[in-house]
């Protein structure tokens, strides 16, 4: 079986993302840039069933600026085998919606014809949490979101999922679209000659219209300013004040 | 330890740093290749999470090497856009400041021709040429250990594990580092390198030469209001907040966008082990003549990094069988300019240069002393020699220094018939805890100045935390029975990211205090390696890829 | 044009939290339909039609709901879409799953956690976890959002809607429920706990750190700790709030005896209401407390834990 995982280049998470002065977006030039870590899990879970004999080949693909080749990079030298880069963006700012991106998957699944598709839950730069739902919608495959245990079994997925109550278990049938969440697993580190043996394995360059599929949003963003800082409230005198403004005034005890 | 099987990987050159001397040697190599025909290997390891991560500087950059290297740079888009267009220098009292008329400032001192520029953004530009040559350019890997042939010659270097947990077993991701071997490795770690440091040991480097002195740099990026904005202005000063007896003073330099670099940098041969170089540049900003730039503007971006200020007098021995030191890790850095990058990248070129002769001749050369000759023999050696005698000076203080540096830099234009002495290494100079004045910094505002935390807050560093402590002691009862008793814990001012902390131990409930040591601060500066007065502090490289995420510093 | 609400009703039980705070949302849009599908949902949609607010509750009473999957949700409710302008859920794993699903169906792009609505097309959301707000219009016809539920208030009991019984619609879906696995832990978790009570430094050592937990346990709250606690071992590492720890935003957050750095603040600070019990009067937790007291913790937390006896 292959497996297609659609990879997505955003800020790395361990920089705080700044908010330009003309409110137009978040500061992206000059900062590090990285593979998004759950698409990071969910290379990692592909890769985990190639070695288990579950999957053939990976393939992975990301939309967006020509830098997103460094992205699909990394994913190779985890142990990716194949690459498409759809180059659908000029500058970084530009960033293509969960839906024209789910499209373009689409696209890419009937060329492949993948028998599962692994997504991240959510892209931590715009947090939509949307793509793998609207690809599985577009497709009719099974959805299966927030996965943090996944099994194969022939041609029935056993998947353990996040949700807010706990834990859920489900079957669904192949083929499905499944997004990896963050218990998932622990991603590997690469090692310094699969970097190098990367820079060799194929990648495809392609352009949205290759696809003919149309990219332009719907939404238009006008503002992005960073968040209220909060105020300071007041000082209480005593517990007994404490717990009265807790029940009385705040109601967050009752 | 159980044995770990290694990967090995062959070079004909390994660069161990991805700053600008390390950089330019890459770059230089392959240019000559490419010139000649020949393949060559050359692998570059940079321990930041991608180029430019851990650089910090200034910067004014003189484009002297610059232009040897790339000519075309303008053409291949080097982020060079702000050409400095004025400058000035001030003493600074408490409340007054006097501004020094630009006749009187030694001629090392003038920056016509030179560009005001994020070095850290210059770097990911010089990591794109070397990349495009075809140098192997692999940052989030660092050079852990030195590996060394039976003959005692350099062999390369071991990249670090991966994975290794906080007690030094093994996690499940645990990733064995690999061995680099090279025929020459260049050490182009930037100041204070920690391979670096075994090696001068080891080989005996600094034999006959004096003790490097150094500095903390602290820097902060800001984004101020345009009508603050003068694009290629430069300020510097000296004077207040420090006493005259603590050698140190401010750069700030109008970028592009409305940017401007703020620093401060504090002689780490300072006496007070009360003095914090993080609250003095803190202070510094609210002087009448600085603050006002200030005004409505916000912080973007922090940082800190030592620097080397010893001059041609302390440099080691370059060469050492089967390898180099370039840049700041010899320590070319040209102290009245505060500028090493210029002689960084030159010397990177010039072991280039000598490395590839080597190489071409097909002859295995263990000790690259062509090297040392060619270095020898170019303008960074003129330009050093010349600025040798302005940094020891300033053991007089402030005022005698600067009368000195008058007269050495503009009478004899730095060629004065003798030259000085540095007094002492910067770890022996704090004086005990009961011959110095505590100091009492104002508390910060959180609008000009702010606290570490939320500092080191803005460097994005980051490190992995089930990892050993990369701050190794050698003896971890010392910081408590002297760096404490003596000193009263130095550490916890000197370092500008927290990361020393005395608390009290929760396991004696006698009142006694412990050292907590938050690695995980860190920002990679080394002034803890430098100046721990007890040397019981060893800075070791922890996991690939952590440490700052600077932007364009 | 009106909007359609979809509450969230697993196995027959109304999430009346997140689904009140979403109807406060949905009113500022139009007339509000809800639609309650599950199995055995009566006493569901009579909570529903409770709301105020509420125009009229939808019931789709069919086993093919019970779980709320999202293939079957979503053909019902794209079925249903020709009459509303807006699809509006509540932004929990439930609402999540199936939004984006809608829109996908309705060729619509999905606004995720909307935190405040400022027209029919125009509406504010958090971006990098929180550190950026966002503000789009959308040239949609169709609506498809999920709404932050800890930025908007409940609505209130004290209305009168119908109930109508609406038709599944038939969908042949490939997923299927096989069980729930709750955890079986003493205390709420950490990152789904609406109150939490967190201790630092100040709290001296892991015994006394049970004066935490004790106050945690009159609460009914999760247990959290600063990154200084869990590094002198008061505490264990995966109860770390903070930048490299968890990122938490419960209703109610009581920090004590830490000084709020703000990689600390980080992982708490869009909590609804917070508390900070700390001895240093100048500690930075005070400037984003809600409440600060000034006190020394071994006094002020058995006192706080013996006044909820
Ligand atoms: C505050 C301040 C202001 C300055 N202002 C100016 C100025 O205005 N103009 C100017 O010309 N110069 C200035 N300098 C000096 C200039 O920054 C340095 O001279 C220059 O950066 C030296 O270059 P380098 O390549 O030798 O070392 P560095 O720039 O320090 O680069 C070393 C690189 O090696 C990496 N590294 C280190 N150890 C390892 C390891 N073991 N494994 C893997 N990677 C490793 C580091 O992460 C780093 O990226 C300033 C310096 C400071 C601190
Ligand atoms: C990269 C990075 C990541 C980090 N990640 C995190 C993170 O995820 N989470 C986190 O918490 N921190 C994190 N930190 C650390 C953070 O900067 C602070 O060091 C830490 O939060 C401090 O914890 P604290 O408030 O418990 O301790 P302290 O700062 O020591 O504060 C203790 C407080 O207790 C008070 N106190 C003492 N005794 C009493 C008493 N008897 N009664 C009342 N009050 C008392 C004191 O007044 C003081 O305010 C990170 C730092 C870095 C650099
Ligand atoms: S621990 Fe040492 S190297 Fe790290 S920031 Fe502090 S002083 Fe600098």
């Amino acid at each position: 079986m292959k497996i297609l995982v659609p990879v997505k280049r955003v800020i790395d998470y361990s920089v705080k993302a700044r908010v330009k002065s003309d409110q137009s977006g978040v500061e992206l030039n000059n900062v590090k840039m990285s593979i998004n870590p759950f698409d990071e899990i969910a290379v990692e879970e592909a890769i985990r069933m190639k070695e288990a004999g579950t999957a053939s080949e990976i393939v992975v693909v990301s939309i967006g600026v020509e830098k997103s080749q460094e992205t699909l990079r990394t994913a190779l030298a985890m142990g990716a085998d194949r690459a498409i880069l759809i180059k659908a963006a000029d500058t970084v700012d530009t960033d293509i919606e969960p839906l024209a991106v789910a499209k373009l998957l689409a696209k890419v699944t009937e060329e492949e014809a993948p028998g599962m598709v692994i997504l991240g839950k959510q892209a931590i730069d715009n947090d939509m949490n949307a793509t793998g739902q609207m690809l599985s919608a577009l497709l009719g495959w099974s959805q299966v979101t927030y996965a943090s245990k996944i099994t194969v079994d022939g041609d029935t997925l056993n998947v353990t999922r996040e949700v807010d109550a706990g834990l859920q278990n489900i079957t669904a049938k192949l083929p499905a679209v499944i997004t990896a969440d963050l218990r998932l697993n622990e991603p590997r580190y690469v090692k310094l000659p699969n970097i190098m043996k990367a820079k060799k394995k194929p990648m495809d360059i392609k352009t949205p219209e290759d696809y003919g599929v149309d990219v332009s949003p719907r939404l238009t963003i006008t503002s992005v300013v960073e968040p209220p800082a909060r105020a300071a409230g007041i000082k209480v005198e005593s517990v007994t004040e404490l717990m009265d403004k807790l029940k009385n005034e705040a109601g967050v005890l009752s | 330890m159980e044995e770990i099987e290694r990967d090995v990987m062959e070079f004909d050159v390994l660069i161990v740093g991805g700053g600008p001397s390390g950089l330019s040697a890459a770059i230089r190599l392959m240019q000559l290749a490419n010139e000649n025909e020949q393949e060559i290997t050359v692998c570059l390891v940079e321990k930041g999470s991608e180029i430019g991560a851990h650089i910090l500087s200034g910067a004014i950059l003189e484009p002297t090497a610059l232009n040897e290297l790339i000519p075309d740079w303008q053409e291949k888009g080097a982020p060079l856009n702000t050409p400095v267009s004025s400058e000035e220098i001030m003493f600074l009292s408490e409340t007054g400041s006097l501004k020094t008329p630009n006749a009187f400032l030694p001629p090392a001192m003038h920056n016509e021709g030179n560009y005001i520029i994020s070095l850290g953004n210059f770097c990911r530009w010089l990591g794109e040429q070397a990349e495009e040559l075809g140098v192997d350019v692999y940052p989030g890997f660092t050079a852990a250990n030195v590996l060394y042939n039976e003959d005692g010659s350099v062999k390369g270097v071991q990249t670090g594990d991966m994975g290794v947990q906080r007690d030094g077993t093994h996690g499940p991701q645990f990733e064995p580092g690999m061995e680099l071997h090279a025929k020459q490795t260049f050490f182009a770690e930037g100041c204070r390198g920690h391979l670096g440091k075994e090696l001068k040991e080891r080989f005996n480097l600094e034999a006959d030469s004096q003790t490097q002195t150094y500095g903390i740099g602290i820097k902060e990026l800001w984004e101020v209001k345009p009508e603050n904005h003068q694009p290629g202005l430069v300020v510097h000063t000296a004077g207040w907040p420090l006493s005259t007896d603590t050698y140190g003073g401010s750069f700030l330099y109008h970028l592009e966008d409305n940017q401007v670099a703020v620093g401060f940098v504090v002689g780490l041969d300072y006496k007070n082990p009360y003095l914090s170089p993080f609250e003095e540049f803190q202070r510094y900003k609210t002087h009448p003549k600085i603050r006002d730039t200030f005004e409505g503007a916000r912080r973007i971006s922090y940082g800190a990094r030592a620097l080397n200020e010893g001059g041609i007098q302390c440099l080691p021995k370059l060469t050492f069988p089967g390898g180099v030191m370039v840049g700041c890790e010899a320590g070319t850095l040209n102290m009245p300019k505060i500028k090493g990058t210029h002689t960084a990248m030159k010397s990177g070129m010039l072991a280039a240069e000598a490395a590839f002769e080597a190489i071409q001749s097909n002859f295995d050369v263990v000790e690259l002393v062509e090297y040392t000759n060619r270095f020898h023999h170019s303008w960074v050696r003129t330009e050093l020699d010349a600025a040798r005698n302005v940094r020891p000076s300033f053991k007089w203080g402030l005022w005698l220094g600067t009368l000195y540096t008058g007269i050495d830099q503009i009478l004899f234009r730095g060629k004065a018939p003798w030259t000085l002495k540095h007094a002492h290494a910067d770890h022996e100079t704090l004086l005990t805890k009961d011959q110095a004045t505590k100091i009492d910094y104002p508390k910060p505002d959180g609008v000009l100045t702010f606290d570490k935390l939320s500092s080191v807050f803005l460097s994005s560093t980051n490190h992995e935390e089930d990892q050993p402590i990369h701050l190794t002691l050698k003896d971890d009862s010392v910081p408590v029975a002297i760096n404490l008793a003596k000193y009263d814990g130095p550490e916890a001012r000197f370092c500008p990211a927290g990361v020393y902390e005395y608390v009290a131990d929760e396991n004696k409930k006698d009142g006694s205090q412990r050292l907590q040591i938050n690695a995980q601060n860190c920002v990679h500066c080394k002034t803890c390696d430098i100046k721990d007065p007890t040397q019981n502090i060893n800075w070791v490289t922890p996991q690939g890829g952590d440490g700052p995420n600077y932007p364009n510093m | 044009m009106s909007v359609l609400l979809i509450a969230e009703v697993l196995e027959g039980q109304l999430n009346k939290d997140s689904t009140a705070k979403a109807l406060t949302a949905a009113v500022q849009l139009g007339d509000v339909d809800v639609l309650c599908a599950s199995s055995g949902c009566g006493d569901a949609a009579s909570e529903l039609a409770a709301l105020q607010g509420v125009a009229k509750v939808l019931c789709a009473n069919d086993a093919s709901y019970e779980y709320a999957i999202a293939e079957p949700m979503a053909a019902l409710i794209v079925s249903l879409a020709d009459k509303y302008e807006h699809i509006v859920f509540p932004a929990t794993t439930s609402g999540k799953n199936i939004a984006p699903r809608v829109a996908a169906l309705l060729d619509v792009m999905v606004i995720s956690e909307v935190m405040e609505i400022k027209g029919a097309d125009e509406f504010v959301r958090p971006i990098y976890a929180g550190n950026a707000i966002q503000t789009v219009t959308t040239a949609d016809a169709k609506k498809v959002m999920t709404i932050r539920t800890a930025s908007f208030d409940n609505a209130a009991d004290g209305g009168s809607a119908a109930i109508e019984e609406i038709a599944a619609v038939a969908c042949d879906t490939p997923v299927a429920w096989v069980s729930n696995e709750v955890q079986k832990s003493d205390r709420p978790e950490l990152t789904s706990s609406s109150v939490i009570v967190s201790g630092g430094r100040g709290v001296g050592s892991e015994e006394d750190f049970k004066l935490i937990e004790a106050l945690a346990d009159k609460l009914g709250a999760a247990v959290g700790a600063s990154r200084a606690a869990v590094d002198a071992g008061f505490a264990p590492n995966d109860q770390q709030v903070g930048q490299t720890g968890k990122i938490v935003a419960p209703q109610l957050y009581i920090a004590v005896g830490i000084s709020g750095a703000i990689q600390h603040l980080a992982g708490m600070k869009d909590s609804k209401v917070i508390v900070a019990i700390n001895k240093d009067e100048d500690a930075p937790i005070f400037q984003v407390a809600d409440y600060g007291l000034v006190a020394d913790l071994f006094d002020a937390v058995p006192e706080m834990t013996a006044a909820l006896e």
